[in-house]
């Protein structure tokens, strides 16, 4: 296993509030990391900094061994040009899908592809469709999203996030906007693409999938990580009281004996 | 007092009044893909961040909207070859009252239609790695564009019956043509109702198509 993502230090303020307190943390290649926290935490906000959705206020983000800007002044500096090249390594998936609803599922999946990576189109078209095929939704390549389930955007969501080759894949509370009856379809191509070796940092408030699917569980309060563990072992035994009780929060989980 | 309707005279002299309608016909045109197009490039101007941009969109916008386009003409007319020392004719000038004009009002409803796309569609072009243009263009804009098409239509719809200001300064189109008749026959009821008919005839149709317009984009969404 090798290194992928190494953050040090990471502060995010916006104005006065002062969301993330100093975070590190090494994600290995292949590794699946859940992010539990109550609301307001500051799970989003990290997973934004690491794809700068948002730009750190301090601290140090490593991807793939590479620093990302440059450090003058004792700051770092980001340049947009590069900015957009990483996004384009790091795949996110949002809440609310954000599928272009003037594009096919077909378009959806090659747009960034063809005008972010410069593919020509019948490549960019291949990959969409095998991406599209992994996620099960090759059928309805030439719907527009507005035809779709909740559980189909998702998954063509994560399809035009994978058609990216990413390094790294962001998943932010991804199953919270489902109706309950979808959650299982998206939480699976979720698990097989951990089961396949992608890196992935997902916030989620399914116990159950950090339980069965994450190799580790991180706990976020307040804006630092508090505790940190094989999900084993740290949902079964939490040592903090925070995490005792936002588990007990979660009564709909039960955990397996 | 009854009026004796006399459109023979007004038949008679269609050569004249066509020589208007095309008249009409170009100066429209010109104006409204200058007017549409550089509303756009306005509108998104005036939607950026940087204020080095969206200020003086903003200043272009409010002093266009703000004074009457009669005025315009006339001022491009008369006062901006002296004060410039570039020379206008009277169909210059009624390009640059009409497009300058249109401009300003499209900016605005190009930046309200660009504001009415959720920020989840540009952080999901940002997310795969778009630029801000390359977000704006792919993403943002058809969409805007679309929603607004019906009050882009009525502008559209603006600009054609604006055309006839152009003849405060002597273009040739189809009021002027009419006033022609009118000098020549002493008819100025009919020439005038003519000119009334005319613009009702070609307008009327070109609404009744907006409606279709408007009732085929609300099923689209
Ligand atoms: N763009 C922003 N501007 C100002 N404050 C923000 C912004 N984004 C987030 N915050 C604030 O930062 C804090 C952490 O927000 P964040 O969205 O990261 O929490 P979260 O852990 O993801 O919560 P949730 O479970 O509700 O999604 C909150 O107090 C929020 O109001
Ligand atoms: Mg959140």
């Amino acid at each position: 296993m090798s290194e992928i993502l190494r953050i040090e230090n990471l502060h995010k303020s916006f104005g006065d509030l002062e969301v993330l307190k100093g975070i590190d943390l090494t994600v290995q290649s292949g590794e699946t990391v859940v992010l539990l926290g109550s609301s307001g935490s500051g799970k989003s906000t990290m997973l934004r900094c690491l794809n700068f959705m948002e730009t750190p206020t301090e601290g140090k983000i490593h991807l793939n061994g590479e620093l990302i800007g440059t450090e003058r002044g004792g700051r770092m500096r980001y340049r947009e040009a590069e900015l957009c090249a990483l996004r384009a390594r790091i795949g996110m998936v949002f809440q609310h899908f954000n599928l272009f609803p003037h594009m096919t599922v077909l378009e959806n999946v090659m747009e960034g592809q063809v005008i972010v990576l410069g593919r020509a189109k019948p490549e960019a078209q291949d990959k969409a469709m095998a991406q599209l095929d992994r996620v099960g939704l090759a059928e309805k390549a030439t719907e527009y999203p507005a035809r779709l389930s909740g559980g189909q955007k998702q998954r063509v969501a994560i399809a035009r996030a994978l058609a990216m080759d990413p390094e790294v894949m962001l998943f932010d509370e991804v199953t919270s906007a489902l109706d309950p009856e979808l959650v299982g379809e998206v939480l699976k191509t979720i698990r097989q693409l951990a089961e396949d070796g992608m890196t992935m940092l997902c916030v989620t408030h399914e116990l159950g999938f950090a339980y069965h699917v994450a190799n580790r569980v991180l706990f976020l309060h307040e804006g630092t990580i508090l505790e940190q563990g094989e999900p084993q072992s740290i949902l079964k035994a939490p040592a903090t009281d925070r995490m005792s009780e936002f588990l007990e929060g979660h009564s709909l989980f039960k955990l397996p004996d | 007092m009854a009026h004796n309707w006399d459109f023979a005279t007004i038949l008679q002299n269609w050569p004249v009044l066509w020589v208007g309608i095309k008249g009409t016909v170009f100066i429209f045109v010109i104006t409204v893909v200058l007017g549409l197009g550089g509303g756009l490039i306005v509108g998104v101007a005036r939607y950026s961040k940087s204020p080095f941009v969206s200020w003086p969109a903003r200043a272009f916008v409010e002093v266009f909207r703000n004074t009457p386009v009669l005025v315009q003409i006339i001022w491009f007319y008369y006062a901006f070859p002296i004060l410039t020392g570039i020379e206008t004719d009277p169909f210059l000038a009624a390009v640059l009252g009409i497009s300058l004009n249109t401009m300003a009002f499209s900016a605005e409803i190009y930046r309200a239609g660009i504001q009415s796309i959720s920020r989840a569609q540009w952080e999901a072009g940002k997310a795969i790695g778009m630029s801000y243009n390359q977000t704006l263009r792919r993403i943002i804009l058809p969409v805007a564009v679309k929603r607004v098409l019906p009050a882009l239509t009525n502008r559209g719809i603006e600009v054609f019956k604006m055309s006839t200001l152009a003849s405060v300064v002597g273009y040739v189109e189809t009021l002027n043509q009419a006033k022609l008749i009118s000098d020549l026959n002493f008819n100025p009821i009919e020439s005038y109702t003519a000119v009334a008919v005319i613009f009702f005839v070609v307008l009327y149709p070109v609404v009744q198509g907006t409606y279709v317009l408007e009732r085929m984009l609300r099923k689209g969404d």
